[in-house]
């Protein structure tokens, strides 16, 4: 690949296609890495225009689309082709004018392949915006250059540091409506920088930007010759994502055990998941919890094939060298390093359900590949998400409320705290009268 | 040397994939995949093949036979379901015509298209299946960008595209009542372009008919259509030989060709790559006829 800041990176792809004796398809970047992120902004920020813009300079939108748009464009009176009208969904929603669920949409440059957790902003859909930001490592936060920091943004930026989004970007947008203003553009990074020194967030960007002229999302714009950062595009195709995940400690939850039990495969026996956090490898003592027997991994494979090593999110079996009792739920980690084991969990919570939490209440939880049930015990406090408040006496958790909750589990769990990583610190409880998931719940850590 | 333990997107999405039909198997209890003998479904053939051997699969593949399928994708189907060696289901439209369940339309725009969707739903209830796997993507429709990777079907097989349930992290939640089923779509995040990029990385046969060759067609509503025996030609359209392709191989009576040269995975690839217009937009008639015409066929309980 010509693409000299690459470092070698994904070159696995070039020489299992070399081996297999084939070449690669010339000047196609299928070796790119995957970028999910997600946006959020008040109502008329100009989300959808800047989704829209994305997708059309990248040139991700094909023709009977833009024709599509045009004509529903058309139709409404709309006076000029609305971009936005790329990224509405469902039919009730176009009715309405608004967006109210999350949406996703797919583009690619030569550098990345982008999935967008596209969600809505109102206070009710916080809901959503969780959704979309528990698989995202990167969000953008639309602010209004007019109006500065608003409630909404106050609060999108904290729900993206609650989810540990590790990228947050404010595009600022709308610059062409208050004169391509540097001042302006500082004036909101100094009010934003002040209240993010509170939030957990790693890396913050600023970026001014107009959807509707396309100003510094693809290319810079010679409206804003004071503004030497990258475009928003560039900032999405380089921001730095390898050490987003836990190569750390070591987590591998067991989701299946493969046993053919065939004449072909007698004696075969494997253990099947998505690695959680580290690096495994061949010749690595590990634990297998909750039992607390240890061995060595003997092979890493898939289809056959053998790997040396299995990291963040690569889905494998993994084999072992002793005939040992292990089962879906369980967890292989390292000796000297293991998740806390626990039945009292003490969690941050966004309620999903029109039916209240309340204390007491018993659920379905899943976490990693386990089920099991959860009484909660109690509610230590109801969070204000724009202020930050902690409602102490607050009875219950509405829909699209924030809570800290603690809950007893009928198993013991095997986690970390979600701080630490978010796939071992993350579950979801459920209401086993109709199965609907109610709540996305993050581990803290025991006190 | 720093390792920098990078994983390409196109492992990313077979990673996630892989997990998800595993999460499925342990969740519910009786799977079917939906396997047309199109690349999304043969990709999720490959898929389940890294998923779950050296065993077999945990569940049979169901084929909702249109009865106007290209010849071509039936000998495909039969000769791969023969080299995976394992069981296929075949649910017949025509059957559900016979046996009263469907009317077959009428008139040179009828199609069976439709009708796949009370056999699909009969064959689920026959089975006693409680989750089909699909090969639907996010980028084909608009419809689809919001549906959820388990998605949940009531006992109507109806899709309520208001209330889904959350679905967050990779925490899929499987669970339904008794007649309720799931349908679950571990290529949710693959585009068009992932899934022919895919093919070509693992190397997996396709039926011939993705690749240019001649054959007589004729125009009508702005696509191309091959001859077959199940459209009558309307007053003015006329038969003509042209090199074409197909970019999706559903029912006869609604999948157009596009004029193409590309004969090779790699030809079809850089066409694909370069494609200004969306898959279903050059090629399913069923989509064009109203603007919602997804949305309403999958709340109806289609694919
Ligand atoms: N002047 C100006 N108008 C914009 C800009 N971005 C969006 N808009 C307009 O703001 C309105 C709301 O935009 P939309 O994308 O629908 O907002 P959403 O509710 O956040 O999705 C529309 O009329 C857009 O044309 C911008 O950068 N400059």
């Amino acid at each position: 690949m010509s693409d000299a800041t690459n470092e070698g990176r994904g070159d696995h792809l070039l020489s299992e296609r070399l081996a297999a004796g084939r070449r690669p398809v010339v000047g196609l970047v299928d070796d790119a890495e995957l970028l999910r992120f997600s946006t959020a902004g008040s109502v008329d920020d100009g989300k959808s225009t800047l989704i829209g813009r994305l997708l059309y300079d990248t040139k991700t939108v094909f023709e009977d689309q833009v024709r599509h748009v045009e004509d529903v464009s058309r139709r409404r009176g709309d006076e000029r082709v609305n971009l936005a009208l790329l990224t509405d969904g469902l039919r009730a929603e176009r009715e309405q004018g608004i967006t109210i669920d999350v949406a996703y949409r797919y583009f690619a440059t030569r550098k990345r392949k982008f999935i967008i957790a596209d969600t809505p902003g109102h206070i009710q859909y916080t809901r959503n915006m969780v959704t979309g930001a528990s698989t995202a490592s990167l969000s953008i936060i639309l602010v209004d250059a007019r109006h500065g920091m608003v409630e909404q943004s106050r609060r999108h930026a904290f729900i993206a540091s609650l989810l540990r989004i590790p990228h947050l970007v404010f595009a600022v947008n709308k610059m062409d409506l208050v004169d391509w203003s540097e001042a302006r553009f500082e004036e909101i990074e100094a009010e934003f920088r002040n209240f993010a020194a509170r939030l957990d967030v790693q890396d913050i960007a600023f970026i001014p930007i107009s959807a509707l002229t396309g100003a510094n999302v693809v290319e810079h714009s010679r409206d804003t010759p004071w503004y030497h950062g990258p475009t928003l595009l560039y900032h999405l195709e380089t921001v730095h994502i390898a050490s987003d995940r836990n190569l750390i400690d070591v987590r591998f939850p067991v989701q299946r055990v493969i046993r053919p039990e065939s004449a072909e495969f007698p004696d075969y026996r494997g253990y099947a998941g998505q690695v959680a956090g580290g690096v495994l490898r061949p010749g690595d003592e590990v634990v297998v919890l909750p039992s607390g027997l240890s061995t060595r991994i003997t092979r890493i494979e898939q289809l056959g094939q053998e790997m040396e090593a299995a990291f963040p999110p690569m889905s494998v079996t993994v084999h072992l060298a002793d005939d040992l009792d292990v089962s879906r739920g369980d967890l292989l980690c390292r000796p000297n390093n293991q998740p806390i084991v626990g039945q009292d969990l003490d969690a941050m919570v966004c309620w999903m359900s029109d039916r209240p939490l309340q204390a007491r209440g018993r659920y379905a939880i899943k976490h990693t590949t386990r089920w099991g049930r959860a009484v909660v015990t109690d509610l230590l406090y109801r969070l204000d998400v724009n202020t930050g408040h902690r409602d102490e006496a607050a009875p219950e958790l509405k829909l699209n409320d924030l809570g800290r909750i603690r809950l007893r589990t009928t198993t013991p769990i095997l986690y970390d705290p979600y701080r630490r990583n978010r796939v071992t610190g993350s579950f979801i409880l459920v209401d086993e009268a109709n199965n609907t998931t109610v709540a996305a719940g993050m581990l803290l850590a025991p006190e | 040397m720093m390792r920098s333990y990078c994983r390409s997107h196109l492992r990313t999405l077979e990673d996630e994939a892989v997990h998800i039909l595993r999460e499925l198997a342990a969740e519910r209890e009786r799977p079917c995949l939906l396997f047309s003998g199109g690349k999304d479904s043969i990709v999720l053939l490959r898929l389940a093949e890294k998923a779950f051997r050296p065993a077999r699969f945990p569940f049979p593949l169901l084929h909702v036979d249109t009865g106007h399928n290209f010849p071509e994708t039936l000998e495909y189907r039969d000769r791969r379901v023969a080299e995976i060696g394992e069981r296929l289901i075949v649910a017949s439209v025509q059957d559900s015509i016979d046996r009263g369940r469907v009317t077959e339309e009428t008139g040179p725009r009828a199609s069976r298209n439709r009708l796949q969707t009370t056999t699909l739903l009969d064959a689920i209830e026959e089975h006693q299946f409680d989750a089909a796997i699909g090969g639907a993507r996010r980028d084909e429709e608009r419809a689809r960008a919001k549906e959820r990777i388990f998605s949940h079907r009531d006992e109507f097989g109806q899709w309520d595209p208001k209330n889904q349930r959350p679905e967050l992290w990779a925490l899929y939640n499987g669970r339904v009542r008794r007649g309720e089923h799931m349908r679950v779509f571990p290529l949710s995040n693959w585009t068009e372009l992932d899934v022919w990029q895919y093919v070509e990385l693992e190397d997996i046969p396709l039926p011939s008919i993705y690749f240019a060759h001649q054959r007589e067609v004729f125009d009508r509503d702005g696509m191309l259509y091959a001859s077959n025996p199940y459209i009558k030609l309307l007053p003015g359209e006329r038969l003509r030989t042209e090199v074409v392709r197909f970019r999706t191989i559903g029912d006869m009576t609604c999948t157009g060709a596009v004029a193409s040269d590309a004969r090779t995975l790699e030809a079809v690839i850089a066409e694909v790559a370069a494609a200004r217009i969306t898959e279903r937009g050059a090629t399913r008639a069923d989509d064009r006829f109203t603007e919602a015409a997804m949305e309403d066929r999958k709340r109806e309980g289609y694919f």
